[in-house]
């Protein structure tokens, strides 16, 4: 379990004079949940961003499998095996649920688009194993049911379901997965926690992004705490739970 | 009017109709992608048009065609790479402005290259003369060559965004570029390709209306104004609807024609295109917004 699959070195990244991120150096364990949590404006949805590559750090470092992939463009992020989801879903609105997951195939698929204009044989087995791969990935997430409609028909709860299945689709070996209960009642939650559990036992490292506590508590192996863009703690959930300085930052936050 | 009447302004309206709607599917497959409205499309059918009748004075008719359309497809998506990617703080507005400059210098171009007189591919089969009788009209058998190839585009492309790799992922693209870029699509690379794909069914459809119309080097300028107005009438990216608004002003103008003086037929693309940004600017087919998209 010593693997480290993730690692940033003192990551700093500012928007016009708002230091987001700062200084921020962590590493995430292959194989576990680690969560990201602090007050609102902490940094971590830029901490994702500067991941993902959709926002490039000014300073510092993000190694992923000990490769360097600071700055990367985020669709060569994707394809080495870092899965996203949204705070806000973004599906693809006016396509099919199906369609949507077999687009999450993408990077596993070989068929460069000269190939795929000309409809050469081979794409049409590879796009036959696209389609059969995605089914299989709707039914485990029982999805299957609303393969066919139009992802933005589906409900909230259920839209959220079918990015994680996309997201699954491009088989990552990194989840990233950005408030993933916001807006899910309780039970869906519950629900939640247990398929981001299930994802993890498959091998699929997670790094959450969320607001939600006892999900945070109940399921993470590990939390890093952010405050305006600094790095505050890092530790298994019962020493963080304990951690004063974490205790004042939520206490403060709330009653200031 | 009889009946033979009634086909053959009807024949004819829905000829330059499917070109029209060609020309118009060119517009969304890049308005699409990127959301540019590229002013360049018409000159696509040109260069296509003209390439081809050079190269039919040295290959088979066919090669010279399959030519003509690789050529501008090169040409298409080299006009992406070197004019479009490179604009910096490229807002649509800036890049529509640059494919309206683009489509100046092609034209200015093509008069240097093939002159200000009209050419023309010679028919497909048989001659000018050889016509096939449908309900007593006499029509070309060009038209049908039109209409065919017209089909045969619209429906591999259908079949292209619905059942490829890549077409979904120019799909997706369209749909939300963030989210297409985070399932690792290149969208750079779409957007190329959305340009390429344009330019070379404009360069088919400008190849096989040729013998009928003929080919001028300026008539890029009047195919666009009519693939636009298609393209606004069926409602911008509506690929599908922007067939039936094809043939719709195909007919119409037909319709002008045969009622009153040819003179009015150019009129109508433009009163058509005023009425509709006036009264219905997102489209006669367009959807009733159902979907909520999230920020």
């Amino acid at each position: 379990m010593s693997d480290i699959l993730l690692e940033t070195r003192n990551l700093h990244r500012s928007f016009g004079g708002v230091h987001a991120v700062r200084d921020v150096s962590m590493k995430v364990q292959a194989g576990t949940i680690k969560a990201v949590i602090g007050p609102n404006g902490a940094g971590k949805t830029t901490l994702f961003n500067l991941i993902a590559g959709t926002v490039a750090p000014q300073q510092g470092e993000v190694f992923f499998r000990g490769k360097r992939i600071t700055a990367w463009k985020p669709h060569a992020v994707a394809s080495l095996g870092i899965a996203r989801t949204f705070q806000t879903t973004k599906l693809f609105p006016h396509m099919t649920v199906h369609e949507n997951v077999m687009v999450g195939r993408h990077p596993r698929t070989r068929a460069g688009f000269v190939a795929g204009m000309l409809s050469l044989p081979w794409t049409w087995r590879e796009d036959r194993e696209t389609q059969i791969k995605a089914a299989d990935i709707l039914q485990d997430l029982d999805l299957a049911s609303c393969s066919q409609e139009i992802a933005s028909n589906l409900s909230f709860g259920r839209q959220r379901l079918v990015e994680f299945a996309r997201a699954l689709a491009t088989e990552p070996e990194l989840l990233l997965l950005d408030e993933p209960a916001a807006g899910l009642n309780i039970y869906e939650t519950q629900e939640l926690s247990k398929l981001i559990l299930k994802i993890r036992d498959r091998g699929v490292t997670c790094l959450i992004v969320e607001h939600d506590m006892s999900l945070v508590m109940n399921i993470s192996d590990d939390v890093l705490v952010l405050d305006q863009g600094r790095w505050v703690a890092e530790g298994p959930p019962a020493a963080i739970q304990r951690n004063p300085d974490v205790i004042r930052i939520y206490l403060g936050d709330e009653h200031a | 009017m009889n009946l033979p009447q009634i086909m053959q302004y009807g024949l004819s309206g829905i000829t330059v109709g499917s070109v029209y709607a060609i020309v118009a599917v060119g517009f969304n497959i890049i308005y699409n992608t990127t959301g540019i409205i590229n002013f360049a499309q018409g000159e696509f059918l040109i260069v296509g048009a003209m390439t081809a009748i050079s190269l039919s004075h040295v290959v088979p008719l066919p090669v010279a065609i399959l030519g003509a359309v690789l050529i501008t497809t090169a040409l298409g998506g080299l006009i992406e790479l070197v004019f479009i990617r490179r604009v910096r703080d490229a807002s649509v507005l800036r890049l529509i402005i640059v494919t309206i400059g683009l489509s100046i210098v092609i034209r200015e171009a093509m008069l240097h290259i093939w002159d200000e007189k009209p050419w023309s591919l010679p028919y497909f089969t048989g001659t000018s003369s050889t016509t096939v009788s449908i309900l007593g009209a006499y029509i070309s058998v060009q038209v049908l060559w039109v209409l065919g190839v017209s089909a045969v585009i619209v429906t591999a492309l259908t079949l292209f965004f619905r059942y490829t790799t890549t077409g979904r992922a120019m799909r997706a693209c369209s749909d939300d570029r963030m989210a297409a870029r985070l399932c690792g699509i290149n969208d750079r690379w779409m957007v190329t390709l959305s340009f390429m794909l344009s330019a070379g069914i404009g360069a088919l459809a400008g190849c096989v209306i040729s013998p009928i119309t003929q080919t001028q080097y300026d008539m890029g300028a009047t195919l666009a104004i009519k693939g636009f107005t298609v393209a606004i009438l069926g409602g911008l990216g509506n690929s599908m609807a922007a067939v039936a608004a094809g043939l719709f002003l195909g007919l119409l103008e037909a319709l002008v024609v045969s009622q009153f003086a040819s003179a009015y037929k150019e009129v109508v693309a433009i009163v058509v295109l005023l009425l509709i940004l006036v009264f219905r600017p997102s489209g006669l087919f367009a959807r009733r917004a159902t979907s909520v998209r999230t920020a």
